[in-house]
């Protein structure tokens, strides 16, 4: 699954990239790589951007960028 | 020769105890507090300028450690030497020496957030390969410590090659002390041992540095081959073997980000954070529906701040340069001199001060909802929205804060990193209505809607609203056929970090506020006060001697026939007939009837010509113009202004100001850029004078049609 997928409170870890999209490498420089564990916390009235937690901090993506990261859900509370 | 030779020498050693020794480079992520920082450690020794041919501020400070003075560079925030953005790229070029007219820095003041280590440290690993004497200020280390969060300091100094590492609160001052300690340390601090994370990443740059007869630094050529901007000759191939298929970017990230988690994992603990009722209010502001409507709250209080606030004291300000305009004018002989002090130079200031009140809580707001980290959730609240206009959500805050003022509207439109997108935000703002537009409005209002109910609303209440939603359609159109247009480009990238919410600082805030003020008195504060001078020469010559000698010989004719206050009744009115006489034959008034022709489809006589003419350089001139062009004077009261408006003919006896003609005049007024200084501070943001062009030449030409669409169907 993607990350654009994950339920709101669902944690998982980045397990693949699609790297062609610039807008892709510049979220890889804000630290969205493989093995990042990353959790959806909010998002946006209409559901679109989403809101993630990384390490601490916050960000927001757009589902269309949200959809080149492939995750493997935690199971939740883990 | 040799005598100022020596002259020099004696004035160096004078200076020298109080001159920095060092310069020294303050970099880190944005909300980092690195600014926090800065201004703690720099206090008012500070100054601010701009990087050459660039709109980045450049603030640059002094501060005190142990005996010795340092220069401080505060640089833009960035997340990586791998630049993204106008403010990024000058970073860079900074911490890498190459910014001309910057000292290139003796050392690194990274500035990390504790609670955010994860991101800061991956900008530290980039600036160990400066191989540059460096100090880690760790900020918010209460917030860390209240979220659960331990960092081993010396751990970490381990892994940072020997960098010295401070954790301090910047807000309440500690741990500054022995930051400034680490500081004078700084210059003679051995350098960092970069970490060997990507062994082949050094060999290809060792490669690189044997063949190259330039002399370059490790991370000079090892940024060449990631960004892939060099002079080399294997360039290409070097980049071909090392990466692949695989974007440099993404795999620097990847490489780095191992690095970083690797160094997490030993230095930081982290325990459940304690949950205070804070917490909890802000997790539910996170949630979707409650976020947009206190999104909506906040911007309903700033509106109302930036109106009912500044309302009262902008009124005194205009009292009060009025009053002094007529008492200087009283003590002053009449002629060319007073009259250029109290029309032109007082009233040119005052036409500068009276935005202050606004522009003042304007910016307060702004920068209170910046340093909280609200700003940054607007932004990503309203994405959606202006992205079916063909913006991000960035575009947000300077379109609402256009509605005070275009001025500090377009100044804020630097947080759009897309150069597009943010040119077609400078070109939306200036149609949403501004509070100069609002005294024009509600005199042509109040004369001629007549103040009747519609259903339970009030007419001249619904105009009003129109013309605000007349200009929110306007700009937002504009923005659309701009991004389909000249500005078409590829979607703007979109990831905003959003930061935690945090007590604004008031020394923070309060320094912004002073910086903004200052740059607005200084960009805009001269071309108004030019223009109202410009302006003022335009309407007072050349003066005529015939309405002069006919004023003096009316005087003595009341005087002789009239007393009491039938007598100052009389005075008054031939004074400001002539005053009238006076501008018809003046440079404005010629121009207006000139230009009479081309205003006449739209139903305008020369007066009303000569008035917009008046007011292109400041739309607010109007109401002072029609004023004097009326006969009634230059401060008379609406009403008065409005019943001579009402009165006023055409040769033939009809009425000039019919309601068609009323509504075409407003929508010229809604649509037009009558504001040399939202010109000036177009030019300056997008440094070129093609925009402001373009703008002033667009929005007049919808105004003109407009008005003659509505004054040609309304009266056919």
């Amino acid at each position: 699954m993607t990350l654009e997928s994950l339920q709101r409170g669902q944690k998982g870890v980045i397990r693949a990239i699609d790297t062609s999209d610039p807008m892709v490498q510049r979220l890889m420089v804000l630290g969205l790589v493989e093995g990042a564990e990353i959790e959806h916390s909010s998002s946006a009235i209409g559901g679109d951007p989403l809101e993630f937690r990384l390490f601490g901090s916050a960000i927001s993506l757009r589902k269309e960028h949200a959809r080149h990261f492939t995750v493997s859900p935690l199971p939740n509370g883990g | 020769m040799a005598k100022s030779s020596v002259s020099r020498v004696s004035v160096d050693q004078i200076t020298a105890s109080r001159r920095p020794t060092a310069s020294i480079a303050v970099v880190g992520n944005p909300n980092s507090g690195k600014s926090t920082l800065f201004n703690r450690l720099t206090g008012l020794r500070q100054r601010t300028a701009n990087y050459p041919g660039a709109t980045v501020e450049k603030h640059v400070g002094t501060a005190n450690v142990g005996k010795t003075v340092l220069e401080l560079i505060d640089l833009p925030g960035t997340f990586s030497l791998s630049a993204n953005s106008m403010e990024e790229r000058i970073a860079v070029d900074v911490v890498l020496g190459r910014m001309p007219g910057t000292n290139p820095p003796a050392g690194i003041l990274a500035v990390v957030d504790m609670t955010n280590l994860y991101q800061g440290l991956y900008l530290v690993q980039q600036l160990m390969e400066l191989e540059l004497p460096m100090v880690v200020a760790l900020t918010m280390s209460d917030a860390a410590t209240l979220g659960g969060l331990r960092v081993d300091v010396d751990a970490l100094r381990a892994r940072l090659g020997g960098a010295l590492v401070c954790p301090v609160v910047a807000t309440t001052g500690l741990g500054i002390p022995a930051l400034r300690e680490a500081l004078a340390e700084l210059p003679e601090l051995p350098n960092p041992e970069p970490p060997n994370f990507w062994p082949e990443l050094s060999e290809a740059a060792e490669s690189l540095a044997s063949e190259s007869e330039q002399s370059l630094r490790r991370i000079e050529i090892e940024r060449a081959i990631i960004d892939g901007n060099g002079d080399f000759e294997n360039l290409d191939e070097v980049r071909r073997e090392l990466f692949g298929d695989e974007p440099p970017l993404a795999k620097e990230a990847r490489y780095r980000y191992r690095w970083v988690r690797e160094v997490l994992d030993e230095v930081q603990q982290k325990s459940p954070a304690l949950k205070t009722w804070s917490s909890h209010i802000i997790a539910w502001l996170n949630r979707p529906v409650p976020g947009t409507i206190g999104l909506f709250v906040v911007m309903a209080i700033v509106f109302q701040a930036v109106f009912a606030w500044a309302t009262p004291i902008m009124d005194a300000i205009d009292a009060g340069s009025a009053a002094l305009g007529s008492f200087v004018a009283a003590r002053l002989p009449d002629g060319a001199f007073s009259s250029l002090l109290s029309d032109g130079v007082i009233a040119g200031v005052g036409s500068v001060i009276v935005f202050l009140p606004q522009i003042m809580i304007l910016f307060l707001f702004i920068i209170l909802l910046e340093d909280s980290g609200y700003l940054a959730r607007a932004a990503y609240l309203m994405d959606r929205v202006m992205r079916s206009v063909g913006l991000s959500g960035q575009s947000i805050i300077p379109m609402i804060s256009s509605f005070a003022c275009a001025v500090p509207g377009i100044m804020a439109t630097r947080v759009i990193p897309n150069r597009r997108d943010r040119i077609a935000t400078m070109l939306a703002a200036p149609f949403m209505t501004c509070s100069a537009r609002l005294p024009v409005y509600a005199l042509l209002i109040a004369a001629f809607v007549p103040a009747q109910s519609v259903g339970w609303l009030n007419l001249q209440g619904l105009v009003l609203l129109g013309l605000y939603v007349l200009g929110i359609v306007a700009g937002i159109l504009t923005a659309l056929l701009l991004k389909v247009t000249a500005l078409r480009g590829p979607k703007p990238p979109f990831a905003l970090m959003l930061p935690e919410f945090r007590k604004p600082n008031w020394r923070t805030v309060s320094m912004q506020l002073l910086g903004r003020v200052r740059i607005f008195l200084r960009r805009a504060g001269t071309v108004i006060f030019t223009v109202a001078v410009i302006v003022w020469a335009l309407a007072y010559y050349p003066r005529s001697d015939t309405v002069a000698s006919k004023l003096v010989e009316q005087q003595s004719v009341a005087e002789a026939s009239l007393v009491g206050a039938a007598l100052d009744e009389k005075l008054q009115q031939i004074e400001h007939q002539a005053s009238a006489d006076q501008l018809a034959q003046s440079w404005l008034g010629r121009a207006g009837q000139v230009v009479e022709p081309v205003f006449k489809p739209l139903g305008w006589d020369w007066k009303i010509s000569a008035a917009v003419i008046a007011g292109f350089p400041a739309r607010e001139v109007v109401i002072a113009v029609l004023g004097t062009v009326y006969a009634v004077g230059d401060e008379a009261d609406d009403v008065r202004l409005a019943q001579r408006l009402k009165s006023a003919t055409w040769p033939d006896g009809s009425a000039v100001f019919t309601l068609p003609m009323v509504f075409g005049l407003l929508i010229f007024y809604a649509c037009c850029l009558q504001c040399a200084a939202t010109l000036a501070v177009i030019q300056r943001e997008t440094n070129s004078w093609r925009w402001p062009v373009f703008a002033w030449v667009y929005m007049s030409t919808i105004g003109y049609v407009g008005a003659l669409l509505v004054f040609q169907l309304g009266s056919g």
